[in-house]
């Protein structure tokens, strides 16, 4: 409890993120979210399934629009995000010092590090395709180029502990080449993760591309492993011992699966990007 | 209790002129709006689940006139919509067929043939659709057209200028009209109730519709917005079983415009069963005007049986 000041303190409610809106969970159910240290910090929306299937639904609309921008374009937006963190810089870090117990002065460097890490995502919006891409020598008159097109509707589970650097560092890979994301917030550190979508939802963001949902990683990660209409999935926060049923739910559409152990939390690396990328090749006639 | 403006043995001579109609059209008791709107956001809370989803949806494709009214229709468009029609999941044959497909009159023949030996009728929209501004011979001569293409139902419009201005016996005698010219055919009238501005003028359109003879009034042509809403569906409902309760004659309910979704369908579902009664749960009685809508159900019943949710690219475009 802060100090009385004789003000009445206008606390927030932290929502769900699904289609640019902030829905409480459709199930009506909220969870209990506590500090590091066990005081009570928060009531957390509880999504439900079929939170998780409106979130789906949200990420797929949008997805025609997000991959079809210029690369260009998505870059400039996600660069928006990050002013938009910026300006919040110390209203995070007094959430991720509280959400993941540290110090004042390693919660501002957290913060600092997910702003830079989604500038440095958002700087490869338009430089990936030379990267991922190739020019292909042939042995015939052709032109031959390989193409990286996104994947399309890609879960995230984010890590468990770090609750906004872990966040930035599996979403930005992800919705930087045109996916959409619906993200699945740490269980119990997932008020960064509702500050970050209100950041998204001041940007530049367009509604549904991505979709912050908050609740237990157990509940939903089936649903979303199993749904049909879901391209990719990163299971990073998953544990261990979920990992194997999840792939298999997974694998009844084909999806994508990245299980990497580790959140980069020194350096970013392209490997999160290349996974939820399509490489399209095409053949050209030369000299028509 | 049920009112009951027409009791005694129905006879249609009491209904011949302007005068006539007006008198009992107007005497029709008045609805009530805000209550007409609160029990069909009321009825579309409830929840169906289990057994009983999987029977309202299944119910659903199998009440569906699947449709395509669209000036870039081709015979192309409309024979991969007969297939579907016939069998709506490729996948499994347990679904059954949707009730009708809906196409304009010069592409009933493009249809026909698709459909043979099929329970699944041709039905066509006639008289100047969607705006119903043609001289009665034009009109007629619109049904006709669709008649011997071999249509087994017809979807008109009725002349909503002619009922706005208070001319029910215009609009009555057209009703009549087609209803002769369509012999045997299902007759459905659209009332186009977007266009009809009080849900008085939703119950009195429909009474004069099932007076002159229809088989189904309809709610819209899906041209104009509003189109189907649910509280005009539990005004249309409540019209046809008072008729029927005056009469002795069963018509039917056909919403169509804007539903896309299951849970649309199945909130129409319910407030069929608990307006009109659980006859109004069949084909025969209650049918529903979509094209995307077959999609979003053969999804949802494929979450029924496999437990996980369904995505667009399993099932055909259309």
């Amino acid at each position: 409890m802060s100090e009385p000041t004789g003000r009445a303190e206008v606390r927030r409610t932290c929502k769900l993120f699904v289609g640019g809106a902030f829905p409480r969970s459709e199930s009506g159910r909220s969870y209990v979210v506590s500090a590091a240290d066990g005081t009570p910090l928060a009531n957390a929306a509880l999504a439900s399934r079929k939170d998780a299937r409106d979130a789906v639904v949200a990420a797929r609309g949008a997805l025609f629009g997000w991959a079809g921008a210029t690369a260009y374009n998505r870059g400039q937006v996600l660069y928006r995000v990050a002013e938009m963190l910026e300006g919040r810089r110390a209203q995070l870090a007094a959430e991720v010092g509280l959400a993941e117990g540290l110090r004042p002065a390693a919660a501002r460097r957290a913060v600092d590090a997910s702003v830079d890490r989604l500038v440095w995502y958002a700087g490869w919006a338009d430089k990936v395709a030379q990267v991922l891409g190739a020019s292909n020598p042939v042995a015939g008159p052709y032109f031959n180029f390989s193409v990286p097109e996104p994947t399309g509707v890609v879960v995230v589970l984010a890590p468990q502990k770090s609750s906004l650097l872990g966040l930035v560092s599996v979403l930005a890979p992800v919705v930087v080449t045109g996916n959409t994301a619906v993200v699945v917030a740490s269980e119990d550190r997932p008020v960064p993760a509702v500050s970050f979508a209100e950041a998204l939802a001041t940007g530049d963001v367009p509604a549904g591309v991505v979709n912050v949902l908050t609740g237990r990683t157990a509940e939903l990660a089936p649903v979303l492993a199993g749904h049909m209409d879901v391209d990719g999935i990163d299971i990073t926060g998953a544990p261990y011992r979920a990992r194997e049923e999840l792939e298999r739910l997974a694998a009844a559409n084909l999806k994508r699966v990245l299980a990497l152990d580790d959140v980069p939390e020194t350096q970013p690396t392209l490997r999160r990007t290349r996974a939820f990328v399509e490489i399209k090749t095409v053949w050209h006639p030369v000299g028509t | 209790m049920v009112p009951t403006p027409l009791a005694g043995p129905w006879s249609l001579d009491i209904v011949t002129s302007d005068a006539a109609l007006r008198k009992l059209l107007h005497g029709l008791p008045g609805v009530d709006q805000v209550g007409a709107e609160a029990r069909a956001a009321a009825l579309a809370t409830r929840s169906i689940k289990r057994e009983a989803k999987m029977w309202a949806l299944e119910m659903a494709i199998a009440m569906i006139d699947l449709t395509t009214l669209e000036g870039s229709d081709t015979p192309g468009k409309v024979a991969a919509m007969c297939a579907k029609a016939r069998r709506p999941d490729p996948a499994d044959p347990e679904v059954p067929p949707v009730a009708a497909v809906c196409v304009y009159p010069d592409l009933v023949g493009a249809a026909i043939g698709h459909l043979a030996g099929s329970p699944v009728a041709v039905a066509s929209v006639a008289t100047a659709f969607p705006s119903g501004r043609a001289s009665m011979k034009v009109k007629l001569a619109d049904v006709r057209d669709a008649l011997d293409a071999g249509a087994q139902e017809i979807d008109m419009v009725i002349d909503r200028g002619a009922f706005l201005s208070g001319r029910y016996g215009q609009v009555y005698e057209e009703v009549r009209a087609v209803r002769e010219a369509a012999g045997s055919a299902l007759l459905k009238v659209i009332l186009e109730t977007g266009e009809l501005a009080t849900y008085d003028n939703v119950q009195r359109a429909a009474w004069l519709a099932m007076l002159a003879g229809a088989d189904f009034v309809k709610t819209s042509t899906g041209k104009v917005a509003p189109a189907s809403t649910r509280p005009v569906a539990v005004v249309l409902l409540a019209a046809a079983r008072d008729f029927l309760h005056a009469s002795g004659r069963r018509v039917g309910v056909k919403v169509a415009g804007g539903i896309r979704t299951a849970k649309e369908a199945i909130a129409y579902l319910v407030i069929a069963r608990e307006t009109a009664g659980e006859d109004w749960l069949s084909p025969t009685a209650l049918r529903i005007g979509a094209s995307t809508l077959l999609n979003d159900l053969l999804m949802q019943r494929a979450k029924q049986l496999t437990g996980v949710y369904s995505g667009r690219d399993h099932f055909s475009i259309d």
